[in-house]
């Protein structure tokens, strides 16, 4: 069965005829070719595929697509501004928080996430926020070293 | 020489591939999209030992979408266009091509299966969705056969055998002896033993496994591949594919994790080469996450028991270690662990007198292979447990009594492996220290504190709790140290790199390296070393290092070893680049080569800086000219390193080793079992740090993989299944699980070293767990055996301990 559904992504208008199984991430990689959002699991455990559904930080891969007629989504594709990285994603390249950079998309969006909420978390509120979000590479140390700098600046 | 410019080694510098990974264009294994792109799916058998009767693939071929449907009956590749005489009739018209390390691996399989993992058939269609569909549609008659789970099961009398044709399941044994045992055991005067069981772990890589195959119309293969070793792989896949390597090509994409888990050939590879050919179109095979942990490789689970002696001066007598591996159905690098578990065996500390034995079996359990630290994890677990219970039984402090056997620079263990730089030492006291500093701000009561320093003294009663704390919480710490190889690792004919260095007219410098970039780092690295060669920044330079068409030889992402091998080779490569811009320069500049010097971008006569060009300018004035020439230069580095002797396992394997030293700080709720730990202090000789928060991260890193291996970490299998295939019940350590960790690099600036470098990228996990269960035993007198430490075990052992206190 399909569902036709708009919605806004990164701020475009989008126009979907959808199989009512496929995934928000499905619609995201496959139909609209935004590649940031990594499908590490499709069970919601690893994070790797969150994005902003409605202001709220989602795992995509949970998300029925036919259930986002009239939602604003945002990747990560759609943070930088002018071709210039956002203060969060510079703070992350500068602080070593990227090896593999798979879950980078993720933390990216969910820390996003608590910045907007509370600008002035503490380190333990940032480890709560990205709990959800695995990482192989980098013990966190450095993401949430670059999510402290990062929202020190954007104050 | 850049002596008098600004210096690039040493700098934070940022990876140059994370401006593209944070802006989520990075392009992965799972974002490769050609036209006319297929699916494929595998089916797995439902059985962990069973005879395949019948295998019915017709519905599934007429699934709507589906465009093809794979069994062994597939026909293999004919070698060089002349399809393989076929001796044996029919049958062995297509016969299946036998590869992997221990040339005992097919594609799909046709007569028997001998894991859960076994592949017994593969759709290719429009979407992955129809290609799992299909599966469901594949029917299969299976005949049970007995199945052999463990080692001593394998090896017991009259057990089933894997592969009849090898005659037994013993796959391989490992003899290893230094000093005479007999001679130790008689000048000990305590000897320690235990008998340890450590678990399956899988590599957690955020990116599953992915293969994208594709055939152009000259009957090329290009894979694209999260392999860590395209030139081993284009070798090997040549080889099931019955293909020559001259016609595969291998590109690595953004690698979304590797850890070890890239460095063989696994049966999905050839797999979609053959979807692709069968279904005349590039094929997509991309594991799902459940897949990921049932049908990729594991840490290699082992039991062992180890005894060991000391003098009561400290001084350590002998190791005798004797470890039993079951391997899994198929020969993957599992089987060759042993070689790293027997190196700290015999050389973590200088011990007189040792002996090791392994024995490794065939068992219808998941494969095993190489994982990040490659068999030192689980020594570094046994030798260092141990080490801690000789520390208590000859009463002295555990930083003293590891200080007092350290390893020194500038020597030859009985193993014959020789040691130049060596910062061990150092580490040992770095982390003693940083115990003792971590002592205030937490409210633990300590008896001795750590560091150099320290008398003999007894260990320390078990830690009281903070007063604020549950009266349950029992604090503690604990240390361990590691050796891993630092400068390469002789485990193939050649442990060589090749790179060569192009600079041009604008002064754009391409490294083009044989090592891969597979998320650590190694492309930032390499481009520092060039760039402190040439004298330029690193913003001059980019590096190619994705596709075996381009790309020299190198032997593979393994080894902690791109560093110091790629590094030196790319070292190699930018002098024989700045020897022809010096030649020209000389010229154009009237002045002596030997004079030159290369900084800022520009070449200078030394103490005549009136006397300079920028280096572009020498590079047009070299080629735009009659008889001219381009500048690039050539390097390729192979370590003066032996392969170990086959009978006797010794040889010096490694150009350098690098050392490391932990020290945890736990606290253990004696009600729930739950151990939390609070600090995790990593001190790491790594030679030099060419860039210091690449080498942290990697500590950092492994130190997450580490407290994993200590305390949540383990795919449990039992039955030959396993039963917690996904994140949810696979527990890898969150942001909030995490402890704070110190890391403290050690620099002693190795000889053989790119600018004294050594390797480290395996070091940050392994000692982790040991350093952990010793906390535990200083906090509450339970030394634990199993990894990982869970509530239960740790339950049990202390059960275990008041029945014992009370008897």
């Amino acid at each position: 069965m399909k569902r036709l559904i708009q919605l806004t992504v990164n701020g475009d208008n989008i126009e979907k005829l959808v199989d009512t199984r496929r995934s928000l991430l499905d619609l995201l990689r496959n139909d609209l070719g935004l590649m940031g959002a990594h499908r590490g699991c499709d069970t919601g455990d690893c994070g790797a595929c969150t994005v902003h559904l409605n202001g709220r930080p989602v795992p995509s891969c949970l998300v029925l697509a036919a259930t986002c007629d009239g939602a604003d989504v945002i990747t990560v594709e759609g943070i930088a501004h002018d071709g210039r990285l956002h203060p969060l994603q510079r703070a992350l390249v500068e602080k070593g928080a990227i090896q593999c950079g798979f879950c980078t998309p993720g933390m990216l969006m969910s820390a996003l996430a608590l910045l907007q909420e509370r600008p002035e978390p503490t380190e333990a509120e940032v480890r709560a926020a990205l709990a959800g979000n695995l990482c192989r590479c980098t013990g966190y140390v450095k993401i949430v070293e670059a999510v402290l700098a990062a929202a020190g600046e954007l104050r | 020489m850049s002596e008098s410019g600004p210096r690039t080694i040493g700098q934070r510098v940022a990876k140059l591939d994370a401006p593209d990974k944070a802006l989520g264009r990075a392009q992965y294994g799972h974002d490769v999209r050609l036209p006319g792109m297929l699916h494929g799916r595998i089916l797995y058998s439902r059985f962990p030992h069973a005879r395949l009767i019948n295998l019915d693939v017709s519905r599934a071929k007429r699934l709507p979408g589906v465009r093809c449907v794979l069994t062994a009956a597939e026909p293999f590749l004919p070698r060089n266009g002349i399809r393989r005489a076929a001796p044996g009739g029919a049958a062995a018209d297509n016969p299946p091509a036998r590869f992997g390390f221990g040339k005992d691996n097919t594609p799909f399989k046709g007569d028997v299966v001998r894991s859960v993992r076994d592949e017994v058939a593969g759709v290719v269609a429009v979407d992955p969705d129809v290609a799992e569909e299909a599966l469901g549609l594949i029917e299969v008659e299976y005949e049970p056969l007995p199945a052999v789970f463990t080692f001593d099961e394998a090896m017991a009398e009259g057990a089933p055998i894997l592969h009849p044709e090898r005659g037994s399941n013993l796959a391989k044994t490992y003899r290893y002896a230094h000093g005479d045992l007999a001679l130790g055991e008689s000048e000990s005067e305590v000897v320690v033993a235990a008998d340890y069981l450590l678990p399956y772990v899988a590599h957690g890589c955020m990116e599953t496994s992915v293969v994208v195959a594709q055939f152009d119309g000259r009957g090329r293969l290009t894979l694209w591949s999260t392999t860590q070793i395209p030139f081993l792989l284009q070798r090997d896949l040549a080889e099931a594919l019955g293909l020559d390597g001259s016609q595969i090509r291998i590109l690595q994409t953004a690698i979304g994790g590797a850890f070890g888990r890239g460095l063989d050939i696994y049966p999905y590879e050839p797999i979609a080469a053959l979807m692709a050919r069968k279904a005349g179109a590039p094929v997509r095979l991309a594991f799902s996450r459940t897949e990921e942990f049932v049908a990729g490789p594991a840490r290699q689970p082992v039991t062992v028991t180890v005894r060991a002696g000391a003098r009561r001066d400290g001084r350590l007598t002998f190791r005798d270690v004797s470890a039993k591996l079951a391997i899994g159905a198929y020969i993957s690098w599992g089987l060759v662990t042993p070689i790293v578990m027997m190196e700290t065996t015999a050389s973590l500390y200088e011990v007189p007198h040792v002996r090791f034995q392994a024995d490794c079996a065939y068992s219808n359990t998941p494969i095993t292979g190489a994982m990040r630290g490659y068999g030192n994890p689980q020594s570094t677990f046994f030798i260092e447990t141990i080490m801690d219970r000789l520390a208590e039984a000859v009463g002295m402090d555990p930083v003293a009594f590891r200080l007092r056997n350290a390893n020194r620079p500038n020597s030859v263990t009985p193993q014959g492996l020789v040691i130049t730089s060596c910062g061990l030492k150092e580490c040992l006291e770095a982390v003693g220290a940083a115990a003792e500093q971590f002592l205030p701000r937490n409210g633990i009561r300590r008896a001795a504190p750590g560091g150099a320093a320290r008398q003999s003294s007894p260990p320390a009663p078990a830690a009281q709790p903070a007063p604020d704390a549950r009266p349950t919480l029992r604090r503690g710490i604990g240390f361990a140290a590691t050796l891993n190889v630092g400068g390469g690792a002789r485990i193939y004919r050649s442990d060589g790199c090749g790179a060569t260095v192009k600079i041009d007219d604008f002064g754009h410098v391409t490294l083009v390296t044989g090592s891969s970039e597979i998320g650590q780092g190694s492309e930032t690295v390499l481009a520092q070393i060039v760039a402190e060669t040439l004298g330029i920044s690193v913003e001059a330079i980019s590096v190619v290092n994705s596709d075996t068409d381009v790309k020299p030889w190198d032997v593979g992402v393994h080894a902690s070893r791109t560093t110091f091998i790629a590094g030196n080779a790319a070292r190699l490569a930018a002098l024989d680049a700045r020897a022809q811009i010096f030649e020209t320069a000389a010229e154009l500049l009237s002045a002596d080569a030997g004079e030159l010097i290369a900084v800022e971008g520009m070449v200078r006569v030394k103490d005549d800086h009136a006397r300079a060009m920028r280096i572009e300018q020498v590079v047009r004035r070299r080629h735009l000219r009659e008889g001219g020439q381009i500048v690039v230069g050539e390097g390729w580095y192979d370590p003066p390193t032996q392969l170990v002797d086959k009978e006797t396992y010794k040889g010096n394997i490694s150009a350098a080793y690098g050392f490391g030293a932990q020290m945890a700080e736990i606290e253990l709720d004696v009600e729930t079992g739950q151990v939390r730990v609070l600090r995790l202090a990593c001190a790491n000789d790594v030679g030099v740090a060419i860039n210091p928060m690449a080498v942290e991260g990697q500590i950092e890193g492994g130190a997450q993989m580490g407290l994993g291996y200590a305390l949540t970490e383990e795919l449990i299998v039992e039955g030959g299944k396993v039963l917690n295939p996904d994140f949810l019940d696979y527990r890898m350590f969150t942001a909030a699980d995490m402890p704070e960790i110190e890391t403290i690099l050690v620099e002693t600036d190795d000889p053989n070293g790119p600018f004294g470098a050594k390797g480290v990228g395996e070091m940050g996990g392994t000692p982790t767990a040991a350093a952990v269960a010793n906390a535990i035993f200083d906090a509450v007198g339970i030394r634990l055996t199993q990894l990982p430490m869970t509530p239960e075990r740790v339950l049990a052992a202390l059960d275990a301990k008041e029945a014992q206190e009370s008897a």
